[in-house]
């Protein structure tokens, strides 16, 4: 059928060509379902999201009525609120530091040729592709307050009486927190750089060297230029992924010891889902948008810079 | 070379002893740190291979050595998560609802990849990136409202509302990634295979997709996990026990109460982790390269 539809002497005007063919037509309507879908279920929700935030919307009352600022005010009245928005940018500034530092010596040792490493390049890569929930639970195994093997280490060496209880003092519970999320997103910062640091094109160094570059000079006007986009994007994306995630701190501390490790995301659910109080929820989250849009705003100009290079 | 040699002997060969030296003293320092971070990165789950397969009054005496098998090792709390636990319930949601997003994404998510990569339209740049914006808001942004649309759709408590919500988290990496693999095939391909009589559309189902095929695959193992990983919406639409995936479900189901069943709970994190792992593994390479391609322009 395809022949007979293509022998068709095909100047006899576009407008006569099947559907298959019209490439004008054929483009928005391949586009269409997946616009749809993203707008339905992604745009949809994020406007619902800011009303709700305005109104008194619960999940035991669905009923939408303007509420005003009510819903801010009450959040802003909440020592909590304010905990779990500081905790939640200190979780991702040190988190976003350790990921761009072990990152790169992470990203060097799996660019690196040695024995062995298809084994040592799926025990590093673990941390990222197991569903945070359930690496969540290792750890919380992990810092048990009583049989954690770290406390057993200490006190084998003597450093150590009892126990730490890593997740029952608020500022261990932080430094917990922190840890898991650099753990988990070290190895994929690290792809990223590998990627990244595989496509810099090795004679723009060379070139460098030639014109009578010294390493100095190579490294802050040639390297540093061309692997910073692929920095940026790697540490973004971890700044992101910490920002927005709750599965560790729900998992590890249940946003406690009393709301100490409470993070916007978690407190958000706890309020909006747990708490049947949707648009106060909804207020919550919305307070990550600001940083998110800055975030991916930066992204996309780093890989602008990268697709220059 | 021969000519250094005859000249002074002794003295290239001391060099080249020393180069030697520092080249075992590299390679030396590189295993050390690649080991160091496998077991930093596999340490948890280390440890917790080691947890699924012990005793309880080996397990919960704080005086013994937590590393090795102070009794004999049993496989009985392994059998117990099988036999005795929700978790192949939870196995079984992950897997059909995975199944299906992966359906669904594909469905949805190669047309429109051709779409940007190939067919030329007046707000394809710009739609590409809007694409990548929304790879970038997070379920935590949305879960709230999207816990309403999930109702009034009635599927609260159902898992099908995950296989609803999980392609809008799938549908825009899938088509980034896509893009990328279709913009590697050559053009010539389809327009070849117009030339000998297909339509677009038939050039596309016949040529591009068997070419993109490696890619295609590499796209659904990374939709799978992807949805494998999924929490939060997880944790806000369904809340009966057997509904539930495994990421909402392992930490959820086997705690009763003040009751962890530890070495059940980490029998359970290390299968799941290191399948996933696995599968991941094998494409990773591809995955990366889909990645990077789809931020050329082509």
């Amino acid at each position: 059928v395809a022949t007979l539809v293509r022998n068709r002497p095909r100047t006899a005007g576009a407008r006569r060509l099947p559907l298959a063919d019209r490439e004008g037509l054929l483009a928005p309507l391949f586009l269409l379902p997946a616009v749809v879908y993203i707008f339905a279920l992604v745009a949809v929700p994020f406007v619902l999201a800011i009303a709700f935030s305005f109104s008194d919307v619960t999940a035991g009352n669905p009923s939408f009525d303007w509420a005003g600022l009510d819903n801010y005010r009450a959040i802003f009245d909440d020592p909590v609120f304010w905990r779990s928005l500081r905790n939640t940018v200190l979780i991702t500034t040190i988190t976003m530091a350790l990921i761009l530092v072990l990152g790169k010596v992470l990203a060097m040792i799996l660019l690196a040729d040695f024995r062995g490493k298809w084994l040592v390049r799926f025990l590093i890569l673990l941390p990222w592709t197991t569903p945070v929930s359930l690496a969540a639970v290792s750890w919380l195994w992990l810092l048990d307050s009583i049989f954690s093997p770290i406390d057993w280490v200490l006190r084998e060496v003597g450093l150590l009486d009892t126990n730490v209880h890593w997740l029952g003092k608020s500022n261990l519970a932080m430094g917990s927190v922190i840890a898991v999320q650099a753990w988990r997103l070290i190895p994929l910062a690290a792809v990223i750089m590998m990627a990244g640091l595989v496509s810099i094109p090795r004679d723009i160094e060379d070139a460098a060297r030639v014109d009578g570059a010294g390493f100095w000079r190579r490294y802050f006007e040639v390297t540093l230029p061309l692997t910073l986009p692929v920095m940026a994007v790697a540490a973004l994306f971890g700044a992101i992924l910490t920002f927005t995630d709750m599965a560790v701190v729900y998992v590890l501390t249940r946003g406690g010891p009393t709301n100490s490790t409470q993070v916007l995301a978690s407190w958000a659910f706890f309020r909006g889902i747990e708490g049947g109080d949707l648009a106060q929820g909804a207020a919550v989250a919305l307070f990550m948008f600001p940083v998110l849009l800055a975030a991916a705003i930066a992204i996309l100009r780093a890989v602008r810079r990268m697709e220059v290079t | 070379m021969t000519a250094t040699d005859v000249t002074s002997g002794a003295q290239v060969a001391q060099q080249r002893r020393r180069a030697a030296r520092r080249q075992i003293e590299a390679r030396v320092g590189l295993y050390v740190a690649a080991i160091l971070a496998a077991v930093l990165a596999a340490g948890p789950f280390l440890w917790a291979t080691i947890t699924m397969f012990k005793q309880d009054p080996d397990l919960y005496t704080r005086a013994n050595n937590p590393f090795i098998f102070n009794r004999s090792p049993t496989y009985e709390h392994v059998q117990y998560l099988f036999s005795d636990t929700t978790f192949t319930t939870f196995l079984w949601n992950t897997v059909w609802v995975g199944l299906l997003v992966v359906v669904i994404t594909l469905a949805v998510g190669l047309p429109a990849a051709y779409s940007l990569a190939r067919l030329d339209m007046p707000w394809g740049g710009p739609l590409g990136i809007a694409i990548f914006f929304v790879y970038l808001i997070p379920p935590s942004l949305l879960f709230i409202s999207l816990s309403r649309i999930v109702v009034e759709a009635g599927l609260q408590d159902s898992t099908w509302s995950l296989v609803l919500i999980y392609p809008t988290i799938t549908i825009p990496v899938s088509v980034w990634l896509l893009m990328g693999f279709l913009k590697s095939i050559p053009r010539d391909v389809e327009e070849q295979a117009m030339v000998d009589g297909y339509s677009r559309v038939g050039a596309f189902v016949r040529t591009v997709i068997p070419l993109a095929f490696p890619g295609i695959v590499a796209v659904v193992v990374f939709t799978f996990t992807l949805s494998a990983q999924e929490f939060i919406y997880a944790l806000s639409f369904v809340s009966p026990s057997a509904a539930k995936p495994i990421s909402t479900g392992v930490p959820t189901e086997l705690i009763r109460g003040d009751v962890f069943f530890w070495q059940s709970l980490q029998a359970a994190t290390v299968i799941v982790a290191v399948t996933i792992a696995f599968a991941f593994n094998l494409f990773l390479g591809r995955i990366i390269s889909g990645f990077t391609m789809g931020a050329v322009k082509g």
